[in-house]
């Protein structure tokens, strides 16, 4: 018997399943009679839809039918807040991946060779492929409604803003860029979905946000969104890629139009890439400001994010990063001006850390600079300036919850990789220089202000006494799922093998929000053990009538009974299950996460999201070796130490640590999404370099447990996003620290370490004037 | 396990083509230019085995054809001819599938689970030739499979704990 109890590294529910082949995800499923989907994409970034001619595509056999704009009923308009994207686009297409048609056929093969034969005349118009084209005086304008091509533009001002740069000691000045990242979780986006004979739509999705879905989908469509079913199983990964509809609104525009048959969705890997949602390319320009002894005084920050030809969630993500712009530390006068710009490229989305790992980059390599300039050990000079609970960060807001980091950094000073590091340093190789770099870093859990963050949690015991949590958050392979098991077990005292979880089902669960922002464990985990704890007193209370007592004392539940401890007599669950009615074997439970209780007066111009009060914390460290001859980076020894709260499982704690630090070196040394004039060149994982076994070293993950943050189920927070923020600036003040050079754009591949190295003042990009 | 035949596009009829799946000897009827991944998964109802970039780069279709581990998404069913295949769903099956498949669960390797068929396939031909590899051996032998959960560490540390056990039991 597998007990569940909490603070132990419990094997995940669903390991088993997924390690023998039989979990099942979206993609497995293949209906019977079922018909594929594929969209005809022409591949021009900006330009305006004169001819969509099917007959081609008609003409090959297995082709069934295929779909314009025209045959879009209802707005023909999705997105998760501003909805300017079109299923199929009629009049212009604003990036290479923009659809134009949608073709049905009896067989993948059929359905791919019919899209290719469509014929498509688009008539090129001139576009904005980066920002200074985008920000030009004049530029062409990639939605008429958004003059300058602006889609959010905001500001952050705390105490005397900018002026306050007049009254440091020293200041540092630097301007950053940072590439676009793809998600390129192994499962791509995909979907069935089929017309049910009352005019309701099924779906099974790969999806972040099935409840949700269903309002993009029925807006888009013009169907209510009642008559939408989804469920959203196991995800073969997701870090934000599958939150917003992807597959979800040319799916459910195929299945009005597939006669009842069920169809199938599924993107190649040169579609995800195409079509897919990516992390924003960003542009930083800092200024940062300090008192002789290393106090931080002032900070100016401008950035710039790239969002490329749709809205999807750039204002939000342009939010996040000016919020974290200031990095964990307490400044007193901040001025912190943000704009989320169109273009014609690719559309940016969520991905994980959204927002917070380009602006981590700019404040942890100026600390480093000011380090410098200070002639400060760099490690002190974080200490001395990192926030605790009760001071007011960077963006004005009093921090009232957990705050970490200071335990973070004198965990990371007390390491040996820390203390050895001078050692380290000095027995390099030949042809090798060595490194050490550190940072600090930080990143909210939750949707912050303006927004309902909130769950509605369900348990269920059936008439077996086994028990069942409806999930109503999708596992993207985080593990939340495994968490609720675990949650549910220890509340329940009952064993994994009476215990289990079902994906999301809209029909059967509550809606609870996205999988996203490291909200899922906090917000459903909380709501869980109210639906739990209610379910245990009434099992009490219904054992306690059975047994004839005069009240529910002494009365424990325990594995498979409750017993009655004075007389030592029990009823057994599956007796219980028994006698109790259906609806008496269900509990709710709901939580609505804290919101800020005085918002200062500091942010302006945020639609949703400002502030934040939730942070989780982390300190990270970084080994590298540079290979003087070639410019290659490789990462030696990585630690980082993460502030989560109470640790609730501590190898899931650990698996979301690697995976992010993972991500996050990709995106430092390997991973760059290029496009040339709204172009895709890096198409497909032989162009785009996903990190491999060989290009990682051993992570080394700790828990910082100094506080407990008492808002979270048993005292824990979401840290499924910061691990991402730390590689990037680690590795560059590593890759400074070794002496190659301070490297200001990502990702640091050989090429770029070796321009720096060579000429240390050469500057990587020629900067245009900054608007 | 269900035989239906391929609904191939391509203009080849149908073929049969016998092999063994699984220890068990079959024939199917398929296109000769059918992708494996399409046949295992579409016609023989076997989706344990994933794809995940249809090129060759991820490794998430690993399957063992003779005992070595090939990409099931860059072959085509007439290649599978007379050969003995293993893909995941055989490891529940066998004393060192189960060993794998212990460790895999026990030590945390398994977060989405999209890439762990095509690892445990990687690794099992491993184990199988070199029992107890080191680190740096597991490491470089499963530098072909991607994985974006991870960052491989516990991966790693489940091959190289099965390795030992596997070795305990042989």
């Amino acid at each position: 018997m597998r007990s569940m109890r909490i603070g132990e590294s419990a094997k995940r529910g669903d390991a088993r399943a997924k390690a023998a082949g039989r979990e099942h995800y979206a993609a497995d499923a293949y209906p019977e009679n079922l018909l594929w989907a594929q969209a005809v994409r022409p591949g021009v970034p900006s330009g305006r839809v004169v001819r969509v001619d099917a007959a081609p595509a008609l003409a090959v056999p297995g082709v069934v039918k295929v779909l314009t704009a025209a045959e879009v009923p209802g707005t023909n308009r999705q997105g998760i807040i501003h909805k300017d994207m079109p299923v199929l686009a009629r009049e212009r297409v604003l990036y290479c991946g923009d659809p134009v048609a949608l073709v049905l056929a009896e067989s993948k093969a059929a359905a791919q060779l019919g899209a290719s034969l469509v014929e498509t005349d688009i008539q090129p118009l001139p576009g904005v492929f980066d920002l200074d084209m985008a920000l030009a005086p004049g530029a062409p304008l990639v939605h008429a409604d958004h003059p300058g091509n602006i889609l959010a533009r905001a500001t952050i001002r705390n105490g005397d803003g900018a002026d306050a740069l007049a009254g440091c000691d020293v200041v540092v000045e630097g301007t950053f860029s940072t590439p676009v990242q793809a998600h390129a979780f192994l499962e791509t986006e995909n979907g069935v979905a089929w017309l049910l004979p009352d005019g309701g739509l099924r779906m099974e999705i790969s999806t972040q946000s099935p409840f949700r879905d269903r309002m993009e989908i029925g807006h888009a469509l013009g169907l209510a969104f009642d008559r939408i079913h989804i469920l959203s199983p196991s995800l073969g990964g997701g870090f934000g890629g599958k939150d917003g509809a992807t597959v979800q609104c040319l799916l459910g525009l195929a299945a009005m139009h597939a006669g009842g048959r069920p169809v199938k969705m599924s993107w190649s890997r040169e579609e995800s890439f195409a079509a897919g949602y990516k992390r924003h390319a960003c542009r930083l320009h800092y200024r940062l400001g300090a008192l002789r002894d290393g106090t931080l005084h002032c900070l100016h920050a401008r950035l710039w994010y790239d969002t490329g030809a749709y809205a999807h969630l750039g204002a939000e993500v342009m939010e996040l990063g000016m919020e974290h712009a200031g990095g964990p530390y307490r400044i007193d006068h901040t001025l912190i001006e943000g704009q989320c710009v169109y273009t014609n490229n690719p559309v940016g989305g969520a991905m994980r850390a959204f927002g917070v790992c380009q602006a981590s980059f700019a404040f942890e390599s100026m600390m480093d600079l000011l380090a410098e300039r200070l002639q400060m050990d760099p490690l002190a000079l974080r200490i001395t300036n990192a926030l605790v609970r009760g001071d007011t960060n960077a963006a004005g807001v009093r921090l009232e919850n957990s705050t970490g980091i200071k335990d973070c950094l004198e965990q990371v000073r007390r390491h040996p990789l820390w203390q050895e590091r001078q050692a380290w340093q000095r027995q390099a190789p030949p042809f090798t220089r060595r490194g050490v770099g550190l940072a600090a870093i930080f990143n909210a859990a939750g949707y912050g202000g303006g927004v309902r963050d909130a769950a509605i949690a369900k348990i269920e015991m059936d008439t077996q006494g086994a028990f069942t949590v409806h999930n109503a958050v999708t596992d993207m392979g985080q593990g939340n799922s495994s968490a609720f098991l675990q949650i549910a077990g220890h509340v329940l005292g009952q064993p994994a093998e009476r215990l289990a979880v079902r994906q999301p089902d809209t029909r059967t669960a509550y809606p609870s929000g996205s999988s996203s922002a490291g909200r899922t464990t906090y917000t459903y985990g909380r709501a869980l053990i109210t639906a739990c704890e209610e379910l245990k007193s009434r099992l009490v209370n219904r054992a306690g009538l059975i047994l004839f007592l005069p009240n529910d004392d002494d009365l424990v539940l325990e594995p498979g009974r409750v017993r009655h401890i004075p007389s030592d007599r029990s009823v057994t669950l599956e007796q219980l299950g028994g006698l109790m009615q259906p609806e008496e074997r269900v509990c709710l439970g709901h939580f609505t996460a804290p919101v800020c209780g005085c918002v200062p007066d500091t942010g302006k111009d945020f639609f949703i999201g400002f502030p934040h009060v939730i942070f989780s914390y982390a300190a990270h460290l970084a080994r590298v070796e540079i290979d003087t001859l070639t410019g290659a980076v490789r990462v030696a020894d990585y630690l980082a130490v993460t502030d989560g709260g109470r640790v609730l499982n501590p190898a899931m704690f650990d698996q979301q640590v690697h995976g992010g630090v993972a991500q996050g070196i990709g995106y430092a040394l390997y991973e760059d999404f290029i496009c040339r004039d709204g172009r895709i060149l890096t198409g497909d994982l032989t162009t785009y370099i996903v990190p491999g076994t060989l290009d990682l070293p051993d992570i080394v993950s700790i828990a910082a447990t100094g506080e407990v943050e008492e808002s979270g189920p048993f005292g824990m927070k979401g840290i499924g996003e910061v691990a991402m923020n730390g590689p990037l600036p680690a590795i560059a003040n590593a890759v400074a620290d070794a002496g190659c050079g301070r490297v200001h754009h990502a990702p640091l591949t050989p090429e770029a370490v070796l321009r720096h190295a060579a000429h240390p003042g050469f500057p990587i990009v020629k900067e245009r004037s900054i608007p | 396990m269900t035989n239906h035949p391929s609904p191939s596009a391509s203009a080849d009829d149908p073929a049969a083509i016998a092999f063994t799946l699984n220890n068990t000897p079959v024939t199917i009827q398929a296109a000769p230019d059918r992708r494996v991944i399409d046949l295992l998964r579409e016609d023989l109802g076997l989706t344990g085995s994933k794809e995940g970039c249809g090129t060759g780069e991820c490794g998430a279709c690993t399957i063992l054809v003779d005992g070595e581990p090939r990409l099931a998404c860059l072959m085509l069913a007439a290649q599978l001819a007379g050969r003995s295949v293993e893909t995941v769903e055989s490891l529940e099956a066998s004393p060192q599938g189960r060993v794998l498949l212990d460790a895999f669960e026990t030590h945390g390797a398994v977060q989405c689970g999209y890439c762990t068929p095509g690892m445990e396939m990687t690794a099992l031909a491993l184990l199988r030739r070199q029992p107890a590899p080191d680190r740096d051996t597991v490491r470089r032998a499963l530098s072909g499979n991607l994985c974006r959960c991870t960052g491989y560490v516990k991966i790693i540390d489940s091959v190289t704990r099965a390795g030992v056990d596997v070795k305990a039991d042989a």
